[in-house]
């Protein structure tokens, strides 16, 4: 086993294990705490804010939520980008992350597993404690060891060996525990992780420093023992740091959707599964809603949304008749669906099939550290059981002499700065990369990314922002756009919605108007002035369809006025794809759009790689194929039909827009809408693998020279901790030199 | 030398009050937020309200 799958290991098992291990003795308190939150704290919200990032932004933010009606406290926390709140029962998320937009800010609904989020700070206070230890014991009985290098004597000596053993053995037993019980699980494993070595460098030299304290021996390398502890439990928790922050973002993220249907049955409505659902069940599916399984339209009409799915662009009619499919989103009116594939069969199951499909095809990516770490324990094992031989045979015998020989070896070799060496870089980059809204959900996702040399686009949604912006409003009269504004107001129709709110941002005031409603699948009336108004589909409102996005206004008998919509390029997509090509990385856009708006898009980017009308399967198929062809990928998507490909490429990104499977699927998740930082994170990476490289490079100059050193028997305590405090900071310092 | 009788003791308790006052920092969740604690400073308005209700 090796280093970061042993860190990998135990950091997100030990979380997990905490929740299964006892799931009885952990699901009381956690019932009581949903239910305390419940009746008397009322409703706590976690907000994800990727552009925050200074005082002003801090007390912005808490104003803003604090003159919300409901909300009783809101706490920004900077260093994890998230703002906290405790509200009335009832705020609704959606209205604080529209109260942030109002005056500037990008916010994420995050959800709050409060329990697992308390959880995760223990973990890492617990880790901070040890070190707090470990740091107030090293001091300590380096102040007494600097005295007995320089010099004291006899009875002085042994007093101070004696308080010094007084201090680190405490220390020791309560700061050593997690690499004592990480190396306890290895071996019964019957695995040498990096820890088994760890812990038997401590062990071995405390036990050896108590024996010579109590013998009145002149060596003792109790300081050692503590230091090797302190700067290891600073790798540990700088690499427990990073994967919290990342792991509790992306899984917060996550799970909005649950999987379950609404059927109709002959006495009424169930909520059921979606597993449950049977070919022939009626499902009612609600504006907003996701569509749970394949089906054919039997009553209502609306239209759906099918981006996420298949990349188009554009809403979909959806009436009697119409067949949809699972994952597609039902916008405006109710609409009841006749299963005709469920489980196994759907379309959805067939995608997730192809993303298992992708995942296995995959070789499993061994780290740096990984393959550093299997060669490192055998290795020294051997050299610490040697010496010990050697010098027995020499010293004709004497096993106090050989045995603090290889204890020597032992803590010389001890991978203080292996330890430190692939943690402080990385936490180092992915802070770098954190700051710029990239959130690294795999350690290793860093070191892969640094190879990349072919880039794969999606479009709808990654390239592009997936949301219509109206772009002929100015052909409009005032009064025309106050009624368009007005009527628009009324409905959650993403066309509707864009252009309510451009509307307002441009200071329209709506009109007032009477008897408004919704025509599910056509458009919204109303009466304005005795006349009636429409805005909705070209047949309905009796006006010319044309070929592009758009939406119709009819005032009374007046002609009807069209809006057009456009999807506008994601901020930053230009900048990604220029420094990509910069980087001399071949870039390809893949859409399942029509043939005329990826191309379009494409020249407008100087894409010369396109694809259009991309089926899934056939994404993932382009992905491995160019793997096939010795490529390593980069797939930057959202959507579930880039899933498959997401899974199967070398590393991959998806905004934070994306759906939950996307996500999943990903390495990296793009917190804000800036689609630069993909760019940064492509440099960074390189960079630091060279960093880590160049820490090994340390690591090894410096065990070339001391172990030489330990073996022939002249190691001193004080050899000792000059080379680990030594090799320990130039690692540490080398990783700051990230840019 | 007998100084040291007392020098040791006095800075080892020195130092436990270090410890146990860094761990009373970590229990109370002063290292959640490092940076918005070094921002916070610089906002006038206080932001340790006092408890409603």
């Amino acid at each position: 086993m090796a280093l970061s799958s042993d860190i990998d290991g135990t950091a997100p098992q030990d979380e997990h294990v905490s929740a299964s291990a006892c799931p009885a003795c952990l699901a009381a308190p956690s019932a009581e705490q949903l239910a305390k939150s419940g009746d008397i704290k009322g409703a706590r919200l976690m907000l994800s804010l990727p552009t925050a990032h200074c005082a002003v932004c801090i007390s912005d933010v808490e104003r803003e939520l604090h003159k919300q009606p409901g909300v009783k406290s809101a706490r920004v926390n900077l260093t994890l980008k998230r703002v906290s709140v405790d509200a009335e029962p009832g705020v609704e998320a959606g209205a604080l992350i529209s109260a942030l937009d109002r005056i500037g800010y990008e916010a994420h609904e995050l959800d709050a597993g409060m329990l697992s989020a308390t959880e995760n700070d223990k973990r890492g206070r617990d880790l901070l404690m040890r070190i707090g230890v470990a740091g107030f014991a090293m001091m300590n009985i380096m102040l007494l060891s600097i005295s007995v290098w320089s010099g004291a004597e006899d009875s002085t000596r042994d007093m101070f060996h004696w308080i010094s053993g007084a201090i680190a053995i405490p220390t020791v037993l309560f700061a050593g525990r997690p690499f004592f019980s990480n190396a306890w699980a290895a071996l019964r494993a019957r695995r040498l992780g990096m820890d088994v070595p760890i812990s038997l460098a401590i062990i071995l030299a405390t036990a050896i420093s108590l024996y010579e304290t109590s013998q009145s021996g002149r060596h003792a390398y109790f300081d050692a023992a503590v230091m090797l502890t302190f700067f290891l439990l600073v790798g540990r928790y700088l690499d427990y740091r990073t994967r919290a922050t990342a792991r509790s973002a992306a899984e917060e993220l996550a799970a909005l959707e649950v999987p379950r249907a609404t059927r109709l049955t002959d006495t009424g409505e169930e909520t059921v599964p979606v597993a449950e659902l049977r070919l022939g069940d009626l499902v009612r599916v609600r504006p907003g809603g996701r569509i749970p399984a394949d089906g054919t339209v039997t009553e209502g009409t609306s239209e759906t949304d099918r981006s996420l799915l298949t990349g188009e662009s554009l809403p979909v009619y959806a009436g009697p008749g119409s067949v949809l499919s699972t994952g597609e989103v039902n916008l405006t009116g109710p609409l009841t669906l006749s299963v005709t594939a469920a489980g196994k069969d759907s379309s959805l199951h067939r995608m997730a099939d192809l993303v298992a499909a992708a995942e296995s095809a995959k070789t499993k990516y061994t780290s740096l550290a990984e393959r550093a770490a299997r060669a490192y324990a055998p290795i020294v094992h051997m050299l610490s059981f040697t010496s010990f031989v050697t010098w027995l045979y020499l010293t004709g015998g004497d096993v106090r002499h050989a045995l603090n020989i290889s204890a020597a070896v032992l803590i010389i070799t001890c991978p203080c700065a292996l330890g430190l060496a692939v943690p402080a870089v990385v936490t180092a980059a992915s802070g770098k990369l954190f700051r710029k809204g990239l959130l690294i959900k795999d350690g290793t996702a860093l070191e892969r990314m640094a190879e990349v040399d072919t880039v794969v686009f999606d479009k709808t949604g990654t390239l592009t922002m997936g949301a219509p912006r109206p772009e002929n409003l100015s052909d409009l009269t005032p009064e025309q756009l106050s009624v368009a504004a007005a009527l628009a107001g009324a409905s959650s129709h993403p066309l509707a919605r864009a252009l309510h709110e451009v509307a307002l941002a441009q200071g329209c005031v709506p009109a007032t108007l009477d008897d408004l409603r919704e025509v599910p699948g056509f458009g919204i009336e109303g009466k304005w002035q005795g006349q009636l108004v429409r805005l909705g589909r070209a047949d309905w409102i009796g006006a010319e369809a044309g070929d592009t996005t758009a939406t119709h206004l009819k005032i009374g008998e007046a002609a009807p006025a069209s809006i057009r919509f456009h999807d506008s390029l994601r901020p930053g997509a230009e900048e990604a794809v220029a420094a990509f090509a910069r980087q001399g990385s071949e870039i390809w856009l893949v859409s399942g759009d029509v043939e005329g708006a990826v191309a379009d898009l494409a020249a407008r980017l100087g894409i010369s790689n396109y694809r259009a009308g991309v089926l899934p399967h056939e994404k993932a198929e382009l992905v491995q194929f160019l793997s096939g062809a010795g490529k390593h990928v980069l797939m930057v998507g959202d959507g579930l039909n880039d899933t498959a490909a997401l899974a199967s490429a070398h590393v991959s990104v998806s905004p934070a827009s994306a759906l939950d499977a996307a996500r999943t699927a990903s390495d990296i998740v793009l917190l804000g809408a800036d689609l630069a930082p993909v760019a940064d994170a492509a440099r960074i990476a390189t960079q630091a693998r060279r960093r880590i490289k160049e820490n090994f490079g340390i690591s090894i100059l410096y065990n070339v020279i001391a172990v030489p050193i330990a073996l022939i028997g002249l190691a001193t305590p004080l050899a000792a901790a000059l080379a680990m405090s030594l090799s320990s900071i130039t690692v540490s310092l080398n990783s700051l030199r990230l840019k | 030398m007998e100084i040291l009788t007392f020098l040791i003791p006095i800075s080892l308790f020195m130092g436990g009050v270090g410890l146990v006052a860094f761990f009373w920092a970590v229990k109370t969740r002063q290292y959640e937020d490092p940076k918005g604690d070094s921002q916070r400073i610089l906002s006038d308005e206080y932001d340790d309200r006092p408890k409603q209700d």
